[in-house]
């Protein structure tokens, strides 16, 4: 965590104006530190991956640390649930109740201590195992880690921040402010959204049945959003990049779909009218497989989205220590922060806007699967005829209804 | 790799934080937000749709009022034409009637006019009867003083007498 170190180090002489050079050089010389270099792939993996703790910065030997919930459930030892801190602090890992929280150290430990090949290599950075009673690996047990991580932690405090604004707005529309009279102040802000999400998402992609799927899509919508917005703050946690929680949205808008699939739908999917037989063989698997790749585009489209940002920013900040490392020359580092700094900057703002975006991309792309689901037989159809309508003096044709003309 | 396996702890509470969400929010926000928002829709429209039938009720009446003006003004036109006509006819009533009693007048007082001559001329003939009755006897009286004369004129009286 010594890239940490020094971006917080960089951070406090950028604020104070100190001489960042002599604070650098003196760390140089300090003994303890094991010098390795800057791995920047490493750092940047560490800040994108989940973790039992929160982790902030590391300050010589003070790690800046929230310790969170461990939640782990095993058919043969039951369920366990003690705090992150039980296992130690990283580096100074322990044995906790049979269970071990994996880093680098550990790995190092136990592929030098002849244990299986293979299960050394099963070994996560970051994940709880359960061991047996000299420390190793124990693959019998099975157990299932349901901890409150750290993107778990951030999510709820997303639910909170969402419960409450969106609770509030609402309370002011029950007591008739907005519908009665002008809507007040963070209302404006949210209706221009939750009419955006109604008419330029659930009315274009649903048809006349978009009420009873609104709940949904704004709940996705604001759901995405804030999460994506909180994960830009330095130190979040890196939520909507992670490809269970874009698994799990993706599952919730899949379940629906299928839910309100009718019978329009199943008939296209499963014996498509009029086409031969033959066909037939090869066209149901096809629309089979793309009924399941709906869902995995949406999860894999708004995680790798997130996540690219993420390693982006990431990426560029860590160019700032790379350069710094050259030669141990800080200088080089510091003359380059400038740039880096600007270039995080821009996509800082970019991600700003992926993020409205692609809450938006994940909210209407489910809204149009829904819509698949729920559309009904030439619909269309029927209507563009009822409109050609044809003057009876003239006979001129107009695309207007039969009531218009006589008018 | 790792990045690509999603973990089922994030996945169950991810999938269970959503779920609440969503019911919570659906009952306490988006139904009140969605209600509202669609009151005060239908409340603009249908002021919007109120101001066009005040203003097409508005341009009736006036188109209203414009057409009984016209009529009244035509019917005022007619009344005074009328009224003219009559008035016309009253006075030539009047003249004629007048004149005819002028004429009756004129004609009562040329008869009387008559009358009286005529009874003056008989006044006057009757006197000139008389008269030459007198002047009659008197020539008669000097000529019947010698007796044949008289004998002559009893005579020729007594001729033309017979003759008749």
């Amino acid at each position: 965590m010594r890239a940490v170190f020094l971006r917080f180090l960089l951070s406090l002489s950028i604020v104070f104006g100190l001489s960042g050079t002599a604070a650098f050089a003196q760390h140089e010389e300090h003994p303890a530190t094991e010098e390795k270099g800057f791995e920047a792939g490493k750092t940047i993996f560490g800040h994108i991956s989940d973790a039992h703790e929160w982790h902030f910065f590391t300050l010589g030997e003070t790690h800046a640390t929230i310790p969170l919930p461990v939640i782990l459930y095993s058919p043969q030892r039951g369920l366990s649930v003690f705090s992150s801190a039980r296992f130690g602090h990283e580096g100074h890992r322990n044995v906790y109740e049979g269970y071990y929280l994996v880093d680098a150290h550990y790995r190092e430990q136990m592929g030098a201590s002849g244990v299986n090949p293979e299960l050394v290599a099963g070994l996560k950075e970051g994940k709880i195992i359960a061991v047996d009673a000299e420390g190793r690996p124990d693959p019998t047990v099975k157990a299932y880690d349901f901890s409150i991580t750290k993107n778990v932690t951030s999510m709820l405090l997303s639910v909170v921040l969402l419960l409450l604004i969106m609770m509030a707005v609402g309370k002011k529309y029950q007591r008739g402010i907005g519908s009665k009279s002008a809507p007040t102040g963070f209302q404006n802000a949210l209706e221009v959204v939750v009419l955006f999400v109604r008419n330029d998402v659930a009315k274009p992609n649903i048809g006349y049945k978009y009420q009873r799927y609104m709940p949904l899509l704004l709940t996705m919508f604001f759901f995405i959003w804030i999460n994506n917005i909180l994960g830009l703050f330095p130190g979040a946690a890196n939520f909507t990049g992670n490809i269970a929680v874009t698994a799990a949205l993706a599952v919730v808008s899949f379940i629906v779909m299928v839910a309100s699939g009718n019978k329009h739908f199943w008939g296209h999917l499963l014996n498509p009218p009029g086409v031969p037989f033959l066909v037939k063989v090869i066209l149901v698997p096809i629309e089979i497989i793309s009924l399941f790749i709906k869902p995995i585009a949406l999860t894999i489209r708004l995680f790798a989205n997130i996540l690219a940002g993420h390693i982006i920013i990431l990426a560029i900040i860590s160019m700032i220590f790379i350069f710094g490392k050259l030669g141990a020359n800080p200088g080089a580092g510091f003359g380059f922060s400038v740039i880096s700094i600007a270039f995080s900057i821009f996509m800082f703002f970019l991600e700003l806007l992926v993020g409205a975006v692609q809450a938006f991309i994940f909210t209407n792309l489910s809204a149009v699967f829904i819509g698949q689901a729920v559309e009904e037989a030439h619909h269309h159809d029927n209507h563009t005829e009822e409109y050609h309508t044809v003057n009876p003096e003239t006979g001129q044709q107009y695309n207007v209804g039969t009531q218009e003309i006589i008018a | 790799m790792e990045l690509l396996t999603p973990e089922l702890g994030l996945f169950v509470w991810t999938l269970l934080a959503f779920l609440i969400v969503f019911f919570i929010l659906r009952a306490t926000a988006w139904k009140p937000i969605l209600k509202g928002l669609g009151e005060r829709e239908r409340g603009i429209a249908d002021s919007i749709a109120q101001a066009d039938k005040v203003r097409t009720q508005m341009a009736q009446l006036q188109s209203e009022n414009e057409a009984a003006l016209r009529t009244a003004r035509e019917e005022r036109t007619v009344m005074l034409r009328e009224a003219k006509e009559a008035g016309d006819a009253m006075i030539a009533k009047a003249k004629a009637e007048a004149k005819a009693v002028a004429d009756k007048m004129i004609e009562d007082a040329r008869e009387q006019i008559h009358n009286n001559k005529m009874a003056a001329i008989t006044d006057v003939r009757n006197e000139i009867g008389q008269l030459s009755v007198t002047i009659a006897e008197r020539i008669l009286r000097e000529k019947l003083q010698n007796e044949g004369a008289h004998n002559n004129f009893a005579h020729n009286l007594a001729k033309e007498l017979t003759l008749n």
